[in-house]
């Protein structure tokens, strides 16, 4: 069985790549997609620590992160429609002005 | 043979890990926002195959289903609803990707720097506490005086995964829970209403100022036909 200093590195590896993905990619649906995995290593985390600890919190929590997830997905999938609209691009540089 | 069954789950570990970095990076390093999206879903599922190796078989199943099932196809939806023919950037990096880099390659160091010397290495020793809850029974206690009473106490009933969860989340998490269903009303009301079309000159017929002046217009019309 792999011990929770694996779960660990692999979930910090994982962060690495998305916090990466985020500072570097312009194309705002991916820099949302790297968020996503972001969140996902977070999980991994948690649900390690849950094992390790024999304790359901870091189950339920992970479930919160999910729905948290979910509803930034919608919204910020609906923000990025409606600049697209204005902008007719999704390039993150491209939105640099607040009030459109 | 025993050597071999027991390095089953480091075999499994390695190999769906190994795939989860692969398609992370790829995810980053696409240019097409469909192919990133399908290296997403590879992604999450080797998660979910996680989640499972480590006793959270419900959230495992969470994950299938929300991730890889409804978060997925939002994304491909709205890549489909972008045209994404005349987006392909003749960068897809940000100028500032030197930067990018030393930071992401200095939370990495720092993020491994933590996690290498920790003591996390001794694992539960009680395999079924992800499995089980404390349910309420009574009991019958002879008192000194010779009367029976009836007495509370909770006990550790060893039950599955998802139902030792679900006694969480309505018992004890009861409050945090409902917050969670306002919370998915409130993004689902604010996606409508940021992702609706504004009302153009085109599409005067429905503003409803309009209906109304029109409404009120064909009352006078009627009010002097009849006078």
């Amino acid at each position: 069985m792999p011990s929770t200093s694996d779960f660990l590195m692999l979930s910090a590896t994982l962060f690495t790549v998305g916090l990466i993905g985020v500072i570097l990619r312009r194309n705002m649906i991916t820099v949302l997609m790297c968020i996503e995995l972001m969140m996902n290593a977070v999980n991994i985390n948690l649900v390690a620590f849950s094992h390790m600890l024999g304790s359901l919190e870091g189950q339920i929590f992970t479930i919160f992160i999910i729905t948290v997830a979910a509803g930034e997905a919608a919204v910020g999938l609906a923000i990025i429609i409606q600049l697209y609209r204005l902008k007719s691009s999704i390039n993150v540089d491209d939105a640099r002005n607040l009030n459109g | 043979m025993d050597a071999v069954t027991s390095s089953i789950p480091l075999l499994v570990f390695v190999i769906v890990g190994t795939i989860a970095v692969a398609s992370s990076i790829l995810v980053v390093a696409m240019r097409n926002p469909v192919h990133s999206a399908l290296f997403l879903l590879l992604t999450f599922l080797c998660v979910a195959v996680l989640f499972v190796m480590e006793g959270a078989e419900f959230v495992g199943a969470v994950q299938v289903l929300v991730y890889a099932g409804g978060i997925m196809v939002l994304f491909l939806f709205v890549v489909m609803l972008i045209n994404v023919r005349n987006l392909p950037d003749d960068r897809i990096l940000s100028p500032y990707w030197t930067g990018g880099a030393l930071v992401g390659a200095a939370v990495f160091v720092l993020l491994v720097a933590l996690v290498r010397p920790g003591v996390y290495h001794e694992q539960n020793d009680n395999p079924r506490a992800l499995r089980s809850t404390t349910v309420n029974a009574r009991h019958r206690v002879v008192q000194p005086d010779g009367r029976t009473v009836r007495k509370r106490y909770t006990r550790q009933q060893v039950v599955g995964n998802s139902e030792a969860i679900g006694m969480a989340l309505y018992r004890d998490y009861l409050v945090p829970f409902e917050v969670a269903s306002l919370f998915l009303l409130v993004a689902m009301v604010g996606a409508i209403l940021i992702g609706k079309r504004e009302l153009g000159s085109d599409d005067e017929d429905v503003d409803p100022q309009y209906i109304v002046d029109r409404v009120a217009e064909e009352k006078e019309i009627k009010e002097a036909m009849s006078a």
